[in-house]
């Protein structure tokens, strides 16, 4: 610009740094911005985790793991049928969605690079990864509660492999992806069958990649309520009956924290204490264990 | 297959037996994976039938009107979509206005500006608040955030945005610190994380060569942003921001605890008022045979739209990557 016209270079140099001035102020005001975000973000984190660790810390007490849900106006009381209820759901989640969703995953990775149905089936569980859970609480309703006119645990299982299968398929499908090709070569040059390449060599190689996205698929579903508020339901009482409705802490927390009484909305702090714990622990160590893998590569 | 029959003079039976046991093995391996990640299929077309065959009561009586109706009387069983889907679109979009610039802020300060040793542990602070329970935030936003919003953050809007034409009554009403706007707010720290996540992996796969150029040509960091990064990402952008969009439309939790749980519509964001999900929580374990059907066929509306908002994110993401694999 300042070449264009010679007779007025005062003037254009005057323009730049008009214009650089003004660069420069939306250049820093952008990043002060970002910054500004980024440190929103954090403080929410931390605000709700210090929140979190106050009110649960303080409904928290041995009664919490020994005894079981108060019966309104009762004093005390524990979580103790919930936790159990939680664990026995997230067990059996486990047991199904994994094998469901490592052969579904392994089906993506090694069989249908670029078949239809691979395609489709990819695009479609890429969309339940996200789908509204409530929904899929209903559907398992319908088809299962409906039917047999009584709310249980397994169809608390059945709505939470809904959401956790998803997770596992698309996890091992990527980390079935990251296994050198190599891998697969060398074991076939060496005549084994493409089942046993697939189980004894690339299975094997990406374990610790499939077990972070099982732990993640679980991470996922123990802090989920909506679905088991049409499956699972509730139970005042300890039961280890999967047959029945059956207490878990999601559903109770949602219960007391809207309740009137001060002893309810303590047990539901402390039990949103627990759960986010649980799930931070499976978060951090997913990230561990496939940072760990990574290195070793 | 004839290569293996012509050859059967030169092998052993033996090892021919061996042979066929291994392909028969593989052939099952083959359709026992293809059965389960088609079960993913299945289940889908089980949702949207089973929802609909449930609705259909609904849709029977109320015809295709249902979605547009702006009733919701249990008692004389007149039933209408409006006032839920209003609530959920206005609270959706709201945690969207706030949470898109944030998250764009988020993933320009991890990409750009934040020193490298930070990056990761930054980037993991965020996908941990992706981590946490939505029925933690739904706790948070009715015991902490509510008061304080009550408060200090309501009479601010109102003497501010209040006094302002044509907006101004979005802004009026009673203080009470729950409704559409607080739901909105809890949503968009919900939807922060996963919009940011999307923004800076995409934000990532800018070529390096595209960038120094552009500072090459003595471009600040925010325009090197604004003109090379964004228009290079655009899909991808767009793409995370319908993945924000697709999550919040169907949250509950968060939502529940917030929004007032009111079937009314108000024309304030103040006021209480309800979304599909926050519906069917509160409702499902009081209603009976046709007003379930009510509540299913509200689901069903609920999975179409999600589905729809979803797919698209999906096949603009899908459009990035491919951009981006074509290009290196």
């Amino acid at each position: 610009m300042p070449t264009s016209n010679q007779t007025n270079v005062s003037h254009a140099t005057n323009l730049d740094i008009n214009l650089y001035r003004r660069r420069k102020f939306t250049n820093y005001l952008g990043l002060i911005l970002s910054m500004a975000s980024m440190v929103l973000g954090l403080v929410a984190l931390i605000w709700i985790l210090i929140i979190l660790f106050k009110n649960g810390f303080a409904g928290l007490s041995w009664a919490v793991f020994t005894e079981s849900t108060p019966a309104p106006g009762s004093e005390g009381g524990g979580l103790a049928n919930a936790i159990v209820g939680s664990l026995m759901m997230i067990g059996v989640t486990a047991l199904v969605a994994t094998p469901i969703g490592i052969l579904a995953g392994v089906y993506l990775a090694e069989f249908g690079d670029r078949s239809v149905v691979a395609s489709v089936t990819r695009f479609v569980t890429d969309i339940m990864l996200s789908a509204p859970s409530i929904v899929l609480g209903l559907f398992v309703y319908a088809i299962l509660v409906a039917q047999v006119k009584h709310f249980s645990g397994w169809a608390g299982s059945f709505a939470l492999s809904l959401i956790a299968i998803p997770v596992v398929i698309r996890t091992t499908e990527n980390m079935l992806r990251l296994v050198p090709g190599s891998l697969r070569e060398a074991a076939y040059a060496l005549g084994a069958p493409r089942w046993k390449v697939t189980s004894y060599v690339t299975l094997r190689a990406a374990r610790a990649g499939v077990l972070t996205g099982l732990l993640l698929a679980l991470a996922r579903i123990s802090g989920e309520t909506a679905p088991l508020l049409f499956t699972a339901l509730n139970n005042q009482f300890f039961s280890t009956n999967m047959n029945a409705p059956l207490a878990n802490l999601p559903v109770v927390i949602f219960q007391f924290a809207m309740s009137p009484y001060e002893n309810w909305v303590n047990l539901a702090w402390a039990g949103a204490l627990l759960i986010t714990l649980a799930v931070l622990l499976l978060n951090i160590i997913a990230r561990v264990l496939l940072r760990d893998k990574k290195a070793g590569h | 297959m004839s290569q293996i029959s012509t050859d059967k003079s030169m092998m052993e039976p033996s090892m021919l037996a061996v042979v066929k046991k291994q392909r028969i093995q593989d052939f099952l391996f083959h359709k026992v994976t293809l059965l389960f990640s088609v079960l993913v299929l299945v289940a889908l077309a089980g949702i949207l039938i089973s929802l609909l065959v449930s609705a259909w009561p609904a849709f029977q009586k109320f015809g295709i009107g249902f979605i547009w109706r702006i009733e919701w009387d249990i008692i004389n069983e007149e039933f209408g979509a409006m006032i839920a889907i209003y609530g959920t679109l206005v609270s959706s979009l709201i945690a969207l206005l706030l949470a898109v610039p944030l998250a764009f802020g988020i993933a320009v300060f991890l990409t750009e500006t934040c020193p490298l040793w930070l990056r990761r542990p930054l980037g993991t602070a965020i996908e941990l608040l992706a981590a946490v329970p939505s029925i933690i935030y739904g706790m948070f936003g009715l015991f902490i955030f509510a008061p304080l919003f009550a408060e200090y953050g309501q009479p601010a809007l109102q003497s501010t945005l209040g006094q302002m034409p044509l907006i101004g009554p979005l802004f009026g009403g009673a203080m009470n610190g729950i409704g559409l706007l607080a739901a909105g707010i809890i949503l968009a720290f919900m939807i922060l994380p996963f919009i940011a996540a999307v923004m800076r992996d995409v934000f990532e796969i800018v070529p390096p060569i595209l960038r120094e150029s552009a500072y090459g040509l003595g471009c600040t960091t925010w325009e090197v942003v604004r003109y090379v990064v964004l228009p290079y990402t655009r899909k991808g952008v767009i793409g995370g921001v319908m993945l924000g969009l697709g999550r919040a439309l169907g949250e509950t939790m968060a939502v529940t605890f917030v929004i007032g749980n009111s079937q009314r519509l108000s024309e304030s964001l103040f006021a209480p008022g309800t979304s599909i999900a926050s519906t069917l929580a509160n409702e499902f374990g009081e209603a009976d045979d046709f007003h379930l059907s009510t509540l299913f066929a509200l689901g069903f509306l609920l999975f179409v739209i999600t589905f729809v908002v979803l797919s698209v994110a999906k096949i603009m993401i899908l459009r990035a990557e491919k951009a981006q694999g074509a290009r290196t």
